[in-house]
């Protein structure tokens, strides 16, 4: 039933396909979930353990307990593959695997090569660091001209 | 400011010197990131340009919620029913602990990103070894903002380089901006006692380990922005120990406006 609980601010994924539910545990009537904020300043995570705890009393559980925990960080290792398609088709571009900013002193860097969520072109650019939100970064295609959301490597 | 849930962590025991540095200690990082966050928000609407007025944004977001962990962790390890709340909205100046620089005044956007590269230098180092240390909390804490302020130090590096080696009057903003902000620059890394304390008791890098690396950057940054590096500046300090500049009262009073005109209010 987790799943039916989304994320408020990229209402297409679930907090299942984010991979921030990080525990689960059922004892009779007590539901104990923990789960870990994307960034630090998330400001998601009030309204998620809500809507989490709302859920889950709807479905008969008397106690529900909500833990949060920093550690191990999050990464974008624990989205899931049905995630990424579901923000494609939403037109965010998913992220790219091992292009964490690894060692951001490496300044003008290259940019991640991003894939267009609408025409799938390779053709793209950075327009900034940081997008919409604390998760995304600001991409445009360079071939149909659209600007985009890209979700961040986060590792 | 609401907590959404209790953590989980049992909290550490220390002798009372080493916990009461370390509680110190927390709400000095925690203050730091708060005013820091507050002064980048005051900009939000009036950025250079969209894009980083939304990277302001982003930036004041990512401190806020390394706030949020570190008031947390304090009032708890205090345990005298203090929250996050209190800690935020109800301490006058004298007991607020950030160092100068971040009280600063924004400026124009040149003093904005110098005052903003002095702190990522340091804050990205620090956190990098935090994450280390044996503090299990704060490593943790330490652990989920580093990631952040990666991000932070890059760009705050790149409009460096791209001021200081850009127009005539980028290039004058920035060195003005250095004449004014560079004198905070040593309070970040001279410790005060209680950092001392939790240093001696193994909680806390020494920070004359982190020199090297800092400079390096700041070098190979003001060398690309072909900016001399600044000399002969003579050091402020004092925000650390409670003893401010008169910005910090007036963006208390800012900040702080509804909680004492209306206590306990929330929406």
């Amino acid at each position: 039933m987790l799943e039916e609980v989304s994320d408020p601010e990229v209402p297409v994924l679930s907090i299942l396909d984010l991979g921030i539910v990080r525990d689960v545990v059922v004892e009779d009537e007590h539901a104990t979930i923990t789960i870990t904020p994307t960034y630090s300043g998330c400001p998601a995570m009030n309204a998620i353990a809500t809507d989490i705890r709302l859920r889950l009393l709807a479905e008969g559980f008397s106690n529900v307990t909500i833990h949060t925990q920093l550690r191990p960080a999050w990464t974008t290792d624990w989205m899931s593959a049905a995630g990424r398609q579901k923000l494609e088709d939403y037109g965010i571009a998913p992220p790219v695997d091992g292009t964490a900013t690894g060692h951001m002193l490496n300044l003008f860097g290259a940019d991640t090569a991003v894939r267009c969520p609408l025409c799938k072109s390779d053709n793209t650019h950075l327009v900034s660091q940081f997008g919409s939100t604390a998760c995304k970064a600001l991409y445009q295609c360079n071939d149909c001209r659209e600007p985009f959301d890209y979700f961040k490597c986060h590792a | 400011m609401q907590s959404a849930s209790a953590t989980t962590q049992p909290l550490p025991t220390y002798p009372p010197e080493v916990h009461a540095a370390l509680l110190t200690y927390l709400v000095q990082l925690a203050d730091t990131s708060l005013v820091l966050g507050h002064r980048l928000s005051e900009w939000c609407g009036h950025g250079p340009v969209l894009e980083q007025d939304l990277a302001l944004a982003n930036i004041a977001l990512d401190l806020l919620g390394e706030t949020r962990s570190l008031y947390q962790y304090a009032a708890e390890l205090e345990g005298e029913g203090r929250t996050e709340d209190d800690l935020a909205f109800l301490r006058p100046a004298t007991e607020y602990r950030n160092p100068l620089l971040v009280e600063q005044p924004n400026g124009d956007f040149a003093a904005t990103i110098v005052r903003q590269f002095l702190f990522d230098n340091f804050h990205y180092h620090v956190l990098q070894q935090l994450q280390r240390y044996p503090d299990e909390r704060l490593a943790a804490i330490a652990g989920k903002s580093v990631k952040e302020a990666a991000y932070h130090l890059k760009w705050s590096s790149e409009w460096v380089i791209r001021l200081g080696d850009g127009t005539e009057e980028s290039r004058q903003r920035i060195e003005k901006a250095l004449r004014t902000l560079w004198r905070y620059a040593d309070e970040l890394t001279t410790p005060t006692p209680a950092e001392q304390t939790i240093q001696t008791a193994g909680l806390l890098p020494d920070y004359a380990s982190l020199l090297p690396a800092m400079q390096a950057h700041t070098a190979h940054v003001f060398a690309e922005a072909t900016l001399p590096l600044p000399e002969g500046v003579v050091m402020q300090q004092g925000g650390k120990l409670g003893r401010h500049s008169e910005h910090l009262g007036y963006l208390l009073a800012e900040l702080q406006y509804m909680q004492r005109t209306y206590p306990g209010m929330t929406w």
